[in-house]
C-alpha cells in the first residue's frame, strides 16, 4: 500500500474516532473559549489597542489549546498498545505521522474557525490590512504549530509526565514560528507594516521542519 | 528434540541477549524454531518470554545476539509474513470489530472485506455486530485480536498470552484454531500460562528461565494431528511439560 493511501486510511480512522468521541475537539473548544473571555474580561480592550494585542492573544489560544488535541493524537494509540500493530507492520512509518499530522490541521482549523468570530466579537476586531492574508497566516502558522506538535508528542509518549513534556518541548521551538505568526497577524490587522517577510519565514519554518519531522519519525517511532 | 513437521527453521534466535538498564531481561536465548510447527513457550513471570516474542516481532531490538525470521536478518522485509498478537488487545475502542480489521488489513495492503469478514467467522465472532469494540466481552477482544493478528496470512505467528482472561470454552476453541492454522503450515509460538489447553495441538513445549531457553519438550506427532484433527489429550500427556 502506498505512503499516500495509507495516509488517507488512518486519517479517515482517526477522523471516524474524533466524531465518535469529540475528545480533542471539545477539549480545546472549552480552553480556547475560557481563554478568549478570561481575557477579554482581564483587558478590556479598545478597538485601536484589540488590533495590537490581537495577534498574540489568538495564537497563543490557538496554541496552548491545540496541545490538547496534540497529546489525544498519541494517546488513542498507547490505549490498548495499539500503535504496537502499526509497528510490526509493513506500512510506512511516514504514513502514520502524515495521518496524525494533517488530522490535527483539521482538528485545529476547524477550532480556530469555531473560535474566530468570538475573537472578532469579544475584541471588536476589525483588520486594517487585507483580510486574505490573515487566511494565509492561519494556514501556515497552524500547520507550524501540528507539524511540530505532532512530532514532539510522538517523542515524548514513552515519558511518565508526556503532558507536561510535549509544551516544554515543543513551545520553545515554536518561538520562530509564534514570532512570525504573531508579527504577520498584528502587522495584517493594524496594517502599519507589511507582513510579506513574517509569511515567508512561516513558509520557511514549515518546509524545513515538515521535511525535518518526515526524516526523523521512523526513528521515534521504532525508539524503546 | 523437537516434533517436526518440518527441517526448514522459521526463526532462528542466536544468543539473544536485551537489557533494559543494567537488568537483562534476555541472557543469552538460543533456539532454532522449525517451520511449520506450534510452539508452547512456558516460564515464570519475568523468564524473559514476552521479551523474546517482542524481540522476534521486531518490536525490540536484541542488545546482542542474532536473530533471523524467515530465513531474513531484516525483521522490515519480512513484515507482511509475521503476524503479531500482543499482551493488550492492539485494538481500537472506538471502532467496531470490522472497523478495526478494515483498518489493520489496509496496513499489509488488503483491501477486500472478505478477508475481513473470513477472519472474523474463523475467531467465531459476526462480521455485521456494529457494536464498539470498548463494548466487547474480554474473550471477543481476544477473538478479535487473534483475527487481527492473522488476517493476512502470515507465515510465522506470534501470540502473547492470548488466553489471558479467556473462560475455558473460548481458550480451547481459541486453541483449536491454531491448530488448524499450524495444520496449514503456520509456525507459531503461543506464550501461555495455561499448557494443558495447548497440550492437544503443541508439537512443542519451549521452558524459559531468567531469560534464557532452558528445554524443551516435545509432543509427538500422530495420526489424527498429520489428518488436521489435533491431538487427543491422553497421546500427549507424558510430554506434559513440568
Amino acid at each position: 500500500m502506498s505512503t499516500l493511501a495509507m495516509t488517507r486510511a488512518t486519517l479517515m480512522k482517526d477522523l471516524r474516532m474524533e466524531w465518535r468521541s469529540k475528545d480533542a475537539i471539545n477539549s480545546m473548544l472549552f480552553f480556547a473559549l475560557l481563554v478568549v473571555v478570561i481575557f477579554s474580561f482581564a483587558f478590556n480592550p479598545s478597538a485601536e489597542e484589540s488590533r495590537h494585542i490581537a495577534g498574540g492573544l489568538i495564537w497563543v489560544a490557538f496554541l496552548f489549546a491545540a496541545v490538547v488535541a496534540l497529546n489525544q493524537t498519541w494517546a488513542r494509540e498507547l490505549r490498548n498498545q495499539v500503535l504496537d500493530a502499526y509497528r510490526v507492520s509493513p506500512a510506512p512509518a511516514n504514513a502514520l505521522f502524515l495521518a496524525k499530522a494533517i488530522g490535527n490541521f483539521l482538528f485545529v482549523s476547524v477550532l480556530e474557525a469555531l473560535m474566530g468570530p468570538l475573537f472578532i466579537v469579544f475584541y471588536n476586531l476589525r483588520s486594517v490590512g487585507p483580510p486574505w492574508q490573515l487566511a494565509v497566516v492561519t494556514v501556515l502558522g497552524t500547520w507550524a504549530l501540528v507539524v511540530n506538535g505532532t512530532f514532539f508528542a510522538a517523542l515524548s509518549i514513552r515519558t511518565r509526565n508526556r503532558e507536561i513534556m510535549l509544551p516544554l518541548i515543543l513551545f520553545p521551538i515554536s518561538i520562530p514560528a509564534l514570532l512570525a505568526m504573531v508579527d504577520s497577524t498584528t502587522s495584517i490587522l493594524t496594517g502599519d507594516a507589511s507582513p510579506d517577510f513574517w509569511i515567508k519565514m512561516l513558509l520557511v519554518y514549515d518546509v524545513v521542519f515538515t521535511a525535518v519531522c518526515l526524516l526523523l519519525f521512523e526513528s521515534v517511532l521504532n525508539a524503546e | 528434540m523437537v516434533a517436526q513437521n518440518s527441517t526448514e527453521i522459521a526463526v532462528l534466535a542466536s544468543n539473544l541477549v536485551k537489557f533494559f538498564g543494567r537488568f537483562a531481561a534476555l541472557r543469552g536465548a538460543s533456539y532454532p524454531f522449525l517451520a511449520g510447527n506450534l510452539y508452547v513457550i512456558l516460564g515464570d513471570n519475568g523468564a524473559g518470554k514476552s521479551t523474546l516474542l517482542r524481540v522476534i516481532a521486531g518490536l525490540m531490538q536484541p542488545s546482542q545476539g542474532n536473530l533471523e525470521v524467515l530465513g531474513s536478518a531484516s525483521l522490515r522485509k519480512v513484515a507482511q509474513r509475521v503476524g503479531y498478537m500482543g499482551h493488550a488487545p492492539l485494538l481500537y475502542d472506538e471502532l467496531s470489530g470490522m472497523e478495526n480489521l478494515r483498518y489493520f488489513a489496509g496496513l499489509y495492503g488488503i483491501n477486500d472485506d472478505a478477508v475481513c469478514r473470513n477472519a472474523m467467522q474463523m475467531v467465531g465472532l459476526d462480521p455485521e455486530l456494529q457494536r464498539r469494540v470498548g463494548q466487547y466481552s474480554q474473550g471477543m477482544r481476544q477473538r478479535l485480536s487473534l483475527a487481527r493478528a492473522v488476517l493476512h496470512n502470515p507465515d510465522v505467528i506470534l501470540l502473547d498470552e492470548p488466553f489471558s482472561n479467556v473462560d475455558v470454552r473460548s481458550a480451547s476453541d481459541m486453541a483449536a484454531i491454531l491448530g488448524r492454522l499450524r495444520d496449514a503450515g503456520k509456525t507459531i509460538l503461543v506464550i501461555t500460562h495455561q499448557a494443558a489447553v495447548m497440550e492437544n495441538v503443541a508439537d512443542a513445549f519451549v521452558h524459559m528461565s531468567a531469560g534464557k531457553i532452558v528445554s524443551t519438550t516435545s509432543n509427538n506427532p500422530t495420526p489424527a494431528k498429520e489428518a488436521g484433527m489435533g491431538r487427543p489429550a491422553a497421546e500427549s500427556a507424558t510430554a506434559r511439560p513440568r
